[in-house]
């Protein structure tokens, strides 16, 4: 293990020195305009130099480190709502390379990971190169490793910094914490009140709310080496440990858990000199190459090493490998947001013996459904030193804007077409005592809007009629020439001839339900309107309507048709005259996507399709028929719509399915198979005792 | 957690011991214990027990209260299962007094676990403590008041009359004060209403003159001018700053009020942090940044202000209602911990229905429960089982029994036959069988003590519908085919064909059953129904462990159990479908089973039943339905050959 160690060592030196050149390349034959060039890039670089300084005289008195911190007593945030923007700012220290007086160097030469860091939050929407407006400060101290940190001295320069404070709001990274023997969990630095964003945390030495909790990268691995899998694929082993230089009492019991078991394989590092690349593994007798054996296992052990937080975690990751993590009290990576129960198992280090009956217990639904998590997971937040600082930089940013900060949803769940997010989520009844509003949209046709108007007057559950007046020319009449119907009547004169007017959602409605109605329908009766209205409070979610509609898909124009048809399935009501909720008006006017609602207003058709389409995609759930109701006209003439004068207007509709189509990625529209009718509709049953009895015709 | 705690003791079963009640405990404690005592986790041997629960009462360790238990220290010395407190749990509303209300209990609890409100994230031990909600002593212990959305609106825009109101009193010194003392600076007795008052306690008024505090009697008139139960349902955001101590009733009420709590209580520690994501609900400010907290709840969008309000009502339904569900939250934590494998994840503690309803025990994993499908964008699988519940022997081929097995046959949506055989007589031999279906058949024989079984979740089950059948249910295929149709667009509701309502009789001032027709149904006759397979889970494991009881003694009443459960999960109203009016062979011949008596011996059980379940569930869970779905062309006068489900017209 000694010796593992020390080749990590000279490994992470070899690799510092390649990074320091690399990093110096530009300075060795560069002419001005690229320095220029470099410096506008990253003005925290300005002023990068080598200072000689003397500690010793100085008598530096660095800051221990609170452990009592939390959030709220160690962060300060006066400095951190500068802008309107909800984001923190973060000031890099301009780095320094300090030596002693004696010439040996205090500071570690800045690593690759470290350079990176920096990079990133140097190109971050969360940088400030004033420090006087900063909330967060990043000391250039290379810190990654604690085996190449001269631990007192480091603390004292933090000291020495400018607006250190004791550490206040300063942000130091930390992957490999500890040293040997007994591997602390926490860097072993002097650093105050500072956040820490370590690798490798106990629950003992995390400060909850106040450090954050980051992966250990792996610097070594060529990533690169592994090809994309997919997530159903099968893999030849259920667990594999290739973790090396494990505790003896791990791999014991590892050994004997395995003799009994086909699927678990145990590999380490091999014997043979040329082979003990980190790239190898050995076991069974035969050779591997690592990490790409991770990826024939479907579970890859990562098991406490000398320090708590192991590479191998990451590894897994990367592989599409769901970790079994036997490490007690580990503080599992950026676990303030992330959901470990939907990627990672954890077992007791006392129950590592169990670990087969454990895994065996999850079913192949479940282990894919957690590949799928870890795939996205690395991808996201571990894939690169970009994303782990990235994310550090997230979670610290949302505890100071909680209010705005990222939701569980937004780290956790895979973006996915098909899944809805619906804002009506309760299962509300609302109190019947609230009623519904009457939005009817008319333009010159007095007659029949009062012939309407009258008529649902009659409905016992309307609240209130609301007419928008879509007529620019022509003034309502007066309020005294409007029928009297003993419920309240508004008139809304709307600036603009357009059909979306009609689904606005006016402040004068104060009912959740909204029955839109057009200014011609006057065959419903009470009845049906009313039974209409009970079936909307059972489904407050869905559009409620009367003739209905379906789409179908037509093999021969591979395209989406729009059928009127009497079919046995319907994906669509009519909004001539469909009840809905008012939520549903106010995300047709402010958010309906592809800016659908202009399309409608200028093609002047299609309006209530949209509608369709708008719940149906927020909701995922169908629109809801109510009674035999097939045709809002006089019940002598044909369906309007299949004269054959208006197929042209069939065909619009058509294409208006194709475009929304297009517009939302998906087709959202739900075909069903049934209607709502009165429990005892055509029941033989004494008509007397039913409620609704005078559910029309067709 | 792995240190102080054996679980050595939780591996059979998650089993919770509570002391003999030796002496006196508060009324809230009792509610506590009796909780414990009435759940599935109790057990009174302490040999078997995970988790121990003392029956001292360590709810208030104010040394000014009243219910201030004395020596409790060498009570808990005496005590022979203590272990230093491994594996025990104990609760605590307050510790701590004036002045400094320490957070620290006055005793050595050794290595116990912590339930405790009013935690600070500084002493809270994540994953060992449970951060506990304050209540009061009227808690309910069952039931418990509904939110008050539900009989106001949700609409848009979201906004109540005041913006954001609080409240209470202020305490002039001492810790704690500072914040409250401060909220007349952002109050404008316009849409910010936050009023405090100095008036508690005897000498307030000489406190204030002392220390120089003018503000008190403006205060006080304005405090005096507004009702607080009538802000918090008037009030879009509720301000729910720190007292004393971190927490205060106001959480939980302003929660049920609909009133999204805004918070100004620094390193509170919320209730039940462990499984309840706190970010969906409430709103954080920082008593560091008071001024801040107008342009915080200014800047919310309407959107954001709907679903973080429904939030409130899903959370105090789901865990804070009623004392039952805060022991049966805090319990369920406990076992999530113990039973790692299979715990809940975040998705399913903080979506409806919530973790009380989701028990882990059938998968832990949210794609298989009915109640994420839109959610995650995935469907449930396009066939269903079904179980016929068969009782009687069967004779001639032409039995009832068989001529239904032919008839689900015929559907395209079977996946496999369930016959479940409860009855004296042995099943016929499998050559008696129809054959030829292309379908499975297997009889269930073994382990058949009761009705209850027609509700087991045999493994056979693997369809996520199960459609549950009489064997003399008198059903066509077409009748089957479109309740499944029906089912997959409700896929956690029952949906079925036989209706009956619930009604609350005056005379007898309690609720009743009925079976005649009306125009409103509640409950669904599960002997011809279609619902989730995981209610078949959830019934043989439900917390109501003694209604199942109920059922097995009266061999009645499962169906009516299953309704109030899937109901009480779900809140909504099962689906009735449409069918003939006769739909048992029963009821055209009165076949041996129930003859007219019996009928109506069976019918009053049934009203004992409903009763008895009332009590059981704490609240009457059914609700009811106006609508029936009838096939889209139902009865149309049109030509019948454009029917889909043409049988259903037929008879």
């Amino acid at each position: 293990m000694l010796k593992l160690k020390l080749r990590y060592t000279i490994c992470i030196a070899c690799l510092l020195l390649v990074s320091i050149i690399i990093l110096l390349l530009p300075y060795l034959n560069s002419n001005e305009g690229k320095q220029e060039e470099r410096r506008t890039l990253h003005a925290w670089q300005q002023t990068e130099g080598q200072q000689t300084i003397d500690l010793l005289a100085m008598r530096v008195n660095s800051t221990k480190r609170d452990t009592r911190c939390t959030y709220h007593t160690c962060f300060d945030v006066f400095n951190c709502g500068y802008n309107d923007r909800k984001t923190i700012t973060v000031y890099i220290y301009p780095p320094t390379q300090y030596t002693d007086a004696d010439g040996s160097s205090l500071t570690t030469p800045i690593s690759q990971e470290f350079q990176e860091i920096l990079e990133t939050i140097a190109d971050s929407p969360f940088y400030t190169d004033d420090p006087t407006r900063a909330c967060l400060y990043v000391p250039a101290f290379d810190t990654l490793n604690q085996n190449t940190v001269r631990q007192d001295e480091i603390g004292q320069l933090y000291a020495l910094l400018p607006w250190w404070n004791s550490g206040t709001n300063h942000l130091i990274f930390n992957m490999l914490p500890g040293s040997m023997p007994d591997y602390s969990t926490v860097l072993e630095v002097n650093t105050g009140k500072a956040v820490l964003a370590g690798g490798g945390f106990s629950t003992w030495s995390y400060r909850r709310t106040f450090d954050v909790s980051i992966p250990v990268y792996n610097p070594l691995l060529d990533y690169s080496v592994i090809r994309q899998k997919s997530y159903l694929e099968k893999r030849k082993w259920l667990l594999i440990s290739a973790q090396t230089g494990l505790h003896k009492e791990y791999t014991d019991v590892m050994w004997e858990v395995a003799r009994k078991e086909t699927k678990f394989l145990i590999v380490d590092r091999c014997k043979e000199g040329s082979q003990r690349s980190i790239s190898k593994r050995c076991g069974n007798d035969k050779q591997y190459n690592y990490p790409q054996i991770l990826q024939d296992s479907t579970f890859c052990m990562v098991v406490r090493g000398a320090r708590i937080g192991q590479t191998a975690f990451s590894d897994a990751l990367m592989a599409g490998c769901i970790p079994v993590v036997v490490a007690d009290g580990y503080v599992l990576p950026f676990s303030e947001v992330i959901d470990w129960k939907r990627a990672a198992v954890i077992i007791r280090e006392d129950n590592l013996h169990t670990v087969m009956d454990v895994l065996k217990s999850f079913t192949m639904e479940r282990i894919y459904d957690m590949r799928r998590q870890v795939l996205f997971l690395w991808e996201n937040y571990f894939s690169s030193m970009r994303a782990i600082t990235m994310t550090t930089l997230h979670i610290l940013n949302d505890r100071v804007f909680p209010y705005s900060g990222r939701k569980y949803e937004d780290w956790n769940v895979i973006p996915n077409k098909l899944s809805v997010r619906n804002p009506l989520f309760l299962p509300l009844i609302p109190p019947s005592s609230q009623g519904f509003t009457a939005v009817i949209l008319t333009y010159d046709r007095l007659e029949s809007l009062f012939k309407v108007i009258l008529q649902v007057a009659h409905v016992p559950s309307l609240a209130k009629v609301v007419v928008v007046w879509n007529n620019q020319v022509k003034q309502p009449p007066p309020m005294t020439a409007w029928p009297n119907i003993g419920k309240p009547l508004k008139v809304i004169k709307t600036h603009q001839n357009k059909l979306s007017n009609r689904f606005f959602p006016y402040h004068e409605i104060d009912t959740e339900c909204i029955l839109a109605l057009d200014d011609d329908i006057v065959m419903l009766t009470s009845d049906e309107l009313e039974f209409g209205y009970e079936v909307w409070r059972e489904f407050p979610d869905r559009l409620v309507g009367f003739p209905s509609r379906v789409h179908l898909w037509d093999n021969s124009t591979t395209k989406w048709r729009y059928e009127s048809e009497w079919t046995n399935a319907i994906s669509m009501v009519l909004t001539g005259a469909a009840f809905y909720h008012k939520y549903f008006s106010y995300l047709y006017t402010y958010s309906m996507p592809g800016s659908l609602k202009q399309w409608v207003d200028d093609h002047v058709n299609c309006e209530d399709i949209a509608m369709n389409f708008l719940v149906a995609n927020i909701t995922g759930k169908s629109p809801m028929k109510v009674t035999p109701r097939k045709k809002f006209k006089c019940p002598e003439c044909t369906n309007t719509e299949m004269l054959s004068a208006d197929m042209g207007h069939m065909v619009e509709r058509s294409e208006c399915i194709n475009y929304f189509t297009s517009k939302y990625h998906t087709m959202p529209l739900k075909s069903v198979e049934f209607r709502a009718d009165p429990v005892l509709y055509k029941d033989d049953f004494p008509s007397v005792l039913k409620k609704y009895k005078n559910i029309g015709s067709l | 957690m792995e240190t102080c705690f054996d679980f050595s003791k939780c591996e059979k079963d998650f089993k919770v011991y509570v002391y003999p009640v030796q002496e006196r405990v508060s009324e809230s404690y009792s509610k506590i214990l009796v909780s414990i005592q009435d759940s599935k986790y109790y057990t009174k041997n302490p040999e078997e027990a995970c988790i121990f629960i003392l029956s001292i009462d360590t709810l208030d360790r104010d040394v000014l209260s009243q219910n201030f238990a004395k020596d409790i220290q060498s009570k808990i010395d005496r005590l022979s299962l203590w272990n230093n407190g491994k594996n025990h749990l104990i609760f605590n509303l307050y510790s701590g007094t004036w002045p400094d209300y320490s957070p620290n209990l006055d005793f050595d609890i050794g290595e116990a676990m912590l339930a405790k409100s009013s935690i600070s994230v500084h002493k809270f031990r994540p994953g060992f403590d449970i951060s506990f909600p304050l209540i009061g002593k009227d808690h309910p212990h069952k039931g418990g008041e509904r939110g008050h959305l539900y009989i106001s609106m949700n609409n848009i825009p979201p906004l109540r009359y005041y913006l954001l109101a609080f409240k209470g009193k202020r305490y002039l010194t001492g810790i704690g004060s500072e914040t409250r003392n401060s909220l007349y600076h952002i109050h404008n007795g316009e849409e910010i209403v936050l009023l405090t008052t100095c008036r508690h306690g005897k000498s307030w008024q000489k406190k204030a003159r002392e220390l120089n505090d003018t503000r008190c009697d403006v205060d006080n008139k304005e405090y005096d001018r507004y009702d607080y139960r009538k802000l918090l349902t008037n009030a879009t955001f509720c301000l729910v700053p720190r007292g004393r101590r971190l927490g205060s009733f106001r959480f939980l009420e302003s929660l049920q009020a609909g009133c999204i709590p805004f918070l100004l209580s620094n390193g509170w520690e919320l209730p039940f942090s462990e499984v309840i994501d706190w970010t969906k609900v409430a709103v954080w400010g920082d008593e560091r940044l008071l001024f801040q907290v107008p342009s915080i709840v200014r800047s919310l969008s309407h959107p954001e202000i709907l679903v973080l309000r429904q939030q409130t009502q899903f959370l105090w339904e789901a865990y804070f209602s009623s004392m039952d569900k805060i022991v049966l939250t805090t319990l369920e934590i406990l076992r999530d911990r113990v039973n790692r494998h299979f715990a809940r994840n975040s998705v399913i503690w903080n979506t409806f229905p919530g973790g009380l309803s989701i028990l882990p025990g059938y998968t832990a994993f949210h794609h298989t429960y009915p109640f994420f499908y839109q959610q995650d964008g995935t469907k449930p699988t396009n066939k269903f089982t079904a179980v016929i519940y068969a009782t009687s022997p069967v004779l001639l081929s032409s039995a009832p029994l068989f001529r239904l097995i032919r008839t689900i046959a015929k559907s395209t949506n079977v996946h496999k036959i369930l016959v479940v055989w409860h009855c004296d007589v042995a099943p016929p031999p499998a050559y008696q069988w129809p054959a030829d279906l292309g379908v499975p058949i297997l009889v269930k024989t073994k382990i058949i003590k009761s009705v209850n079984a027609r509700f087991y979740l045999y493994s056979e089950l693997e369809m996520d519908a199960v459609f549950n059948f009489d064997e003399d249910t008198l059903v066509t295929t077409d009748e089957i085919d479109f309740a499944f149709s029906v089912w997959q667009e409700f896929p956690d509701r029952i949906v079925g064909f036989a209706a009956r309502s619930h009604f609350w009789d005056e005379s007898k001032n309690m609720w009743s059953y009925t079976s005649k027709y009306t125009n409103e149904y509640s409950m669904i006759l599960t002997g011809a129904s279609v619902y989730h397979k995981y209610y078949h889970y959830l019934y043989t494991n439900s917390i109501f462990n003694s209604a199942i009881q109920v059922v097995e003694q009266t061999q009645n009443c499962e169906d009516i159990l299953m309704n109030f459960l899937v109901s009480h999960v779900t809140k909504l109203p099962p689906i009735k479908v449409t069918h003939r009016k006769i739909y048992r062979e029963s009821m055209q011949v009165s076949i041996n089973r129930t003859t007219g008596m019996a009928d109506a011996v069976k019918f009053r059980e049934r009203q004992t039943c409903m009763s008895t379940f009332v009590n059981l569930f704490g609240h009457m869970p059914l609700i009811r339905s106006k609508a029936r779905m009838d096939p889209l062309l139902f009865k149309d006068p049109v030509s019948n050959l454009r029917k889909k489900y043409r049988q259903i017209e037929v008879i």
